[in-house]
């Protein structure tokens, strides 16, 4: 008996500093290795990742910790000081700048790739190729629930048979950016689709039924090009290319594929930037971008873009090329540089 | 007729057993079938990529120990005194039934809850940022009140004779608990505390909620340390886009299963110890 009494009196003493530990001061770093930190939106993610990785390999002094917290979750962090760089699938909104100009924090905006969101149906729908945005809007507008739904509605010709939707889950930045540019307005939509935020249950909704519609990241239809069909998108503008036009890194990188391509940013906090660690692994983000979002299946800027971005953060621009509160929808790289010329 | 009844149950019963028996062989068949060709030693010891076949679970694995390690060092202290409070000094205030009732109610929040409070209190207010202490606190919270009943009810286990031979020896209620009651009811405390970690190791949600960041491609070195675990490695290889990624996941899964599994063995061998000890 007194045996085991000591043993347990031994494991709770040895226990209790640990309970101290956790009211206890709080550490103002963790430790003397330089670290650098990321967080945002799930789309960026993958290629924050690929350059994290690939920095690491030069600089095994520096480390390189990358959170998904969406483009919102992300900013919220940022604004508060408690990251150096944000992942965004959209630029800073109106009230996003303004918790971070409360807060103090200043930052540069700097483009780093397109992110293209494909419309597609199963192989067996033999009769549909292309898509107006009309014909998007018609069948995901709010008013369209409940009363448009079946193939027929959209469009005459074809068949009179059950149209079943599929989307990007209500909190991704997909889903605001396909509402925005189809519907007009962020997040207005019909509710009555199948959602999920896991996009390769839609994958697999859309490959298993014949009159299945959805849309999802170019990403996910590149990797499961045999098992999808894809759609090409007429957008009824003649500027950009007549006709519907089909999503390849091509098309949309000359923004021919419109309106549904959007450029990613990463936002990098100006105080973090004169550590030299966050200066360094910008710089090599900028520089390995071209490659490395190619990898990930995400489309580079053109290779002239990515000098002025780089310009732009060698200058340390502040502020939005976006002003928080313009439409994004449709717009080029082109345009975002000559925007940022005019300046 | 008496016998047909009887039949009739037995039959449901073991339908029922072999019904849910039969879904956990699927779910292990399936993430085997999936997952063991990936199962190497590189796997546990390489780290995050974005090469699926050169991404592995150590920064995963290790983050997961160190948080339950420093949960079950959080939790047993703070579970197991409370505890012997509720039971062995404040049974009939009114305090402890209200608290009672409070545990009770607690140990049916939804865990996203705790990731909250977690956010707000450990990670903002006392500014321990998104480290494994602060994801440990938040567990540990999250354990506390299955902690807690679970003690109790080993507590009660123990004979009121054995208090009352304590106290006629001239023993103090300290000297009681200490040498009689926990020493006694620790086989049972144990069990409580191994199951209540079972719970929290494959939680994701609250660790999400906190912060808990996705690619941290090194150990954790310390409780200040940022971190990762099993459940949100998976996570997030699952919904990658190419396919590869999804044998790594099924892969990190069972690496997870082999962890829960150590960790209950584990239990088991300290229980039947400390049963033993008992006994002599």
């Amino acid at each position: 008996m007194p045996s085991s009494s000591i043993r347990c009196l031994a494991l709770l003493g040895a226990l209790m500093p640990a309970v101290a530990a956790c009211g206890g001061s709080s550490p103002s770093s963790t430790g003397a290795t330089a670290i650098v930190t990321l967080d945002g939106s799930s789309s960026v993610f993958p290629i924050s990742e690929a350059v994290a990785e690939e920095f690491q390999r030069i600089h095994p002094g520096v480390r390189v910790t990358v959170g998904i917290s969406g483009t919102g979750g992300g900013f919220q962090k940022f604004c508060r000081g408690e990251t150096d760089i944000s992942d965004a699938s959209r630029p800073i909104s109106a009230p996003e700048i303004a918790a971070c100009a409360q807060a103090g924090v200043d930052y540069v905006e700097l483009p780093i790739a397109y992110d293209g969101i494909a419309i597609v149906v199963n192989p067996k729908a033999e009769w549909i190729s292309h898509i107006s945005v009309a014909e998007l809007r018609t069948l995901w507008a709010p008013e369209a629930q409940g009363t448009v739904g079946r193939w027929n509605q959209v469009r005459p010709g074809w068949p009179d048979r059950e149209i079943h939707l599929f989307g990007a889950g209500v909190d991704s930045g997909t889903f605001d950016y396909f509402t925005e540019a189809v519907t007009g307005k962020a997040k207005s939509s019909r509710g009555d689709f199948t959602s999920s935020e896991d996009d390769n249950v839609l994958v697999q909704g859309i490959s298993s039924d014949e009159l299945a519609l959805g849309f999802l990241p170019f990403s996910y239809y590149d990797e499961n090009r045999d098992t999808l069909k894809l759609v090409a998108v007429d957008d009824g503008k003649d500027d950009n290319g007549a006709g519907a036009i089909a999503p390849d890194a091509e098309t949309i990188r000359t923004g021919a594929y419109q309106p549904l391509a959007r450029p990613v940013f990463i936002y990098v906090s100006k105080k973090a930037a004169e550590r030299n660690e966050v200066r360094q692994f910008v710089e090599f983000y900028l520089a390995e971008a071209d490659t490395l979002v190619r990898e990930v299946s995400y489309v580079g800027l053109p290779s002239a873009a990515y000098d002025l971005v780089a310009e732009r953060f060698a200058k340390r621009v502040g502020g939005s090329l976006f002003a928080g509160a313009e439409n994004t929808v449709g717009v080029t790289i082109e345009q975002l540089l000559a925007r940022e010329r005019a300046r | 007729m008496k016998s047909r009844a009887d039949l009739v149950f037995r039959i449901l019963a073991l339908s029922t057993l072999v019904f849910s028996l039969g879904t956990l062989a699927a779910l292990v068949i399936d993430v085997l079938t999936d997952g063991a060709d990936r199962l190497s030693w590189s796997f546990l010891t390489n780290l995050a990529s974005r090469h699926p076949e050169e991404a592995g679970i150590f920064h995963a694995l290790a983050g997961s120990i160190w948080v339950i390690v420093l949960t079950a060092m959080l939790a047993l202290p703070l579970g197991v005194s409370a505890a012997v409070y509720l039971e062995e000094y404040g049974t009939r205030s009114r305090v402890a039934r209200f608290i009672e009732i409070n545990l009770a109610n607690l140990a049916a929040v939804p865990s996203i809850i705790y990731g909250l409070l977690g956010l707000g209190v450990f990670v903002r207010l006392m500014g321990m940022g998104r480290s494994v202490m602060a994801g440990a606190c938040t567990l540990a919270l999250l354990v506390l009140p299955v902690v807690i009943l679970s003690t109790r009810e080993a507590l009660r286990t123990v004979p009121g004779s054995i208090r009352e031979g304590s106290y006629a020896l001239g023993a103090t209620r300290w000297q009681t608990i200490w040498h009689q009651v926990l020493p006694m009811a620790f086989p049972g405390i144990l069990t409580g505390l191994i199951l209540s970690l079972s719970r929290a190791i494959g939680e994701t949600a609250p660790l999400i909620t906190l912060g808990a960041l996705t690619y941290v491609p090194f150990a954790p070195d310390g409780i200040w340390s940022p971190f990762t675990v099993l459940p949100i490695q998976v996570f997030n290889w699952v919904s990658r886009p190419q396919a590869a990624f999804k044998e790594n996941a099924a892969a990190g899964i069972l690496v997870l299963m082999g962890l829960l599994l150590t960790m209950n063995a584990v239990a088991v061998l300290l229980r039947d110890r400390f049963q033993r000890q008992n006994r002599t």
